[in-house]
């Protein structure tokens, strides 16, 4: 789709392209941009190219050059190396394909039990919404329902948003009415998802309880465990700029 | 000036993106008051969060309470070093750490610092990566005291520690989110364009 060639200017510097625009004659002693001029800023044409064509680099807001990208290549950004835009042809099929497949793993994992433990002829079994629920008191249920949001709730609400948004693309038809609400949404939900992060606290959990009991490890585990690994997988081929490009 | 949702590129005029309705910022100059507001907020709900008990585990009657660094202690004492050093490196270095980097972060910005930025940036991913991490002390201790519920022979739960914790990293992600890493290049140019 597209590619970062070439290095410009500062997106913040239109202002100053404008405002130099008034006196004759000004050239920037740095980059290409060069401004000759004597008349009137409403007459003044900018020398930067027509804005569709460039891209920001959205951590030093660098400008570049935007243009095709080859197969399977990546574009950085010039100045701070962060990836800008990658190109692979089948990205969105396979975004949306892990995405719903995360979908229904996060609804088997909050329905099935999770884990079980037995101690001493006592048995207690619990899915992942009843490990929520132990901040029930007072204040703490606030707690309880920001944990179950970030490792249930959140999560689905992303996934939600990006198979909505990416649904009709792959399919060659044009994006639904909110769809970019719907994945401005999913990008700023990413950090908010913690289900990984509940996996690792759980396989830690049950360490220090493995010498306590005897722990068995219920379906829902090893579904949210090929759920954290899809998700990671997806959001490493998500392009975003590929995906806002497209949803326009 | 880019929007800082989508992407695209707008006329500095412009106060709304085109294509995702953002609300177009050229720069964010509030950005280091926000990332201080939210990391003392996150350092004030720290302090609790390590002198509090963190777990509260009732063992044939008898009770004992431990915070963060007792937890670590005492898996110290069991022989579970793997473990212990994964909740240390979660619940006291990374929160720490976050600490001091936003702090270093914030000033160098205030102070226009035009050192090392490439490693200032980088250390700016790293934090906002590496921030929600620290959360995994607290669903160690929701899924302990949901597992271990056995009334009089075992039952583990939750000291108000664990709901202090949360608030300190979910400020502390805040904080991170708010620094506009922007600022760091910005200098650049400031000190150029003289």
């Amino acid at each position: 789709m597209t590619s970062i060639l070439t290095e410009s200017p500062s997106a913040d510097r239109q202002d100053s392209a404008w405002q130099f625009a008034k006196s004759p004659c000004i050239s920037e002693s740095d980059g290409p941009l060069r401004l000759c001029c004597d008349i009137e800023v409403k007459a003044l044409k900018p020398s930067l190219p027509p804005l569709a064509d460039l891209v920001a680099c959205p951590q030093c807001d660098t400008l570049h050059h935007a243009a095709r990208l080859p197969e399977g290549s990546r574009a950085y950004c010039k100045r701070c190396g962060i990836v800008i835009a990658t190109e692979r042809a089948t990205a969105f099929a396979q975004v949306l394909s892990l995405a719903i497949t995360a979908f229904i793993l996060m609804v088997a994992a909050i329905s099935f039990p999770f884990l079980e433990l037995d101690v001493a002829g006592h048995h207690n079994s619990i899915s992942v919404l009843q490990a929520v629920t132990v901040f029930n008191d007072g204040i703490a249920l606030l707690l309880a329902i920001a944990v179950a949001g970030f490792i249930v709730f959140l999560p689905l609400l992303r996934l939600a948003s990006i198979i909505y948004a990416l649904g009709p693309l792959v399919r060659g038809k044009p994006a639904r009415r909110s769809a970019k609400e719907a994945f401005a949404l999913a990008e700023f939900l990413q950090p908010w998802s913690m289900a990984e992060i509940f996996i690792v606290g759980v396989a830690v959990a049950l360490i220090k309880v493995a010498g306590l009991a005897q722990v068995s490890i219920g379906p829902a585990f090893w579904a949210f465990c090929a759920l954290v690994l899809i998700t990671v997988l997806k959001d490493q081929l998500i392009c975003r700029y590929s995906v806002w490009q497209a949803l326009d | 000036m880019a929007c800082s949702r989508c992407g695209r590129l707008h006329p500095i005029t412009e106060s709304y993106c085109t294509r995702c309705s953002a609300p177009l910022e050229s720069r964010d100059f509030e950005s280091p008051q926000k990332v201080w507001a939210w990391l003392i907020a996150g350092l004030v709900a720290y302090v609790p969060a390590n002198l509090y008990p963190m777990l509260r585990t009732s063992q044939l009657g008898k009770t004992t309470e431990s915070t963060i660094v007792g937890g670590v202690i005492d898996l110290i004492h069991h022989g579970s070093v793997g473990i212990a050093a994964i909740v240390f490196f979660a619940s006291v270095v990374i929160p720490v750490g976050k600490f001091l980097a936003i702090a270093y972060l914030a000033i160098s910005v205030q102070r226009k610092s035009l050192l090392n930025q490439h490693q200032r940036h980088k250390l700016y991913e790293v934090v906002e990566f590496v921030g929600r991490w620290s959360m995994i002390d607290v669903f160690v201790v929701a899924i302990l005291s949901a597992l271990v519920q056995f009334d009089t022979l075992a039952s583990i739960n939750p000291g108000i520690a664990a709901f202090s914790f949360a608030i300190s990293v979910v400020f502390t992600m805040l904080s991170a989110q708010s620094f506009d890493a922007r600022l760091i290049w910005d200098v650049d140019r400031t000190n150029h364009a003289k």
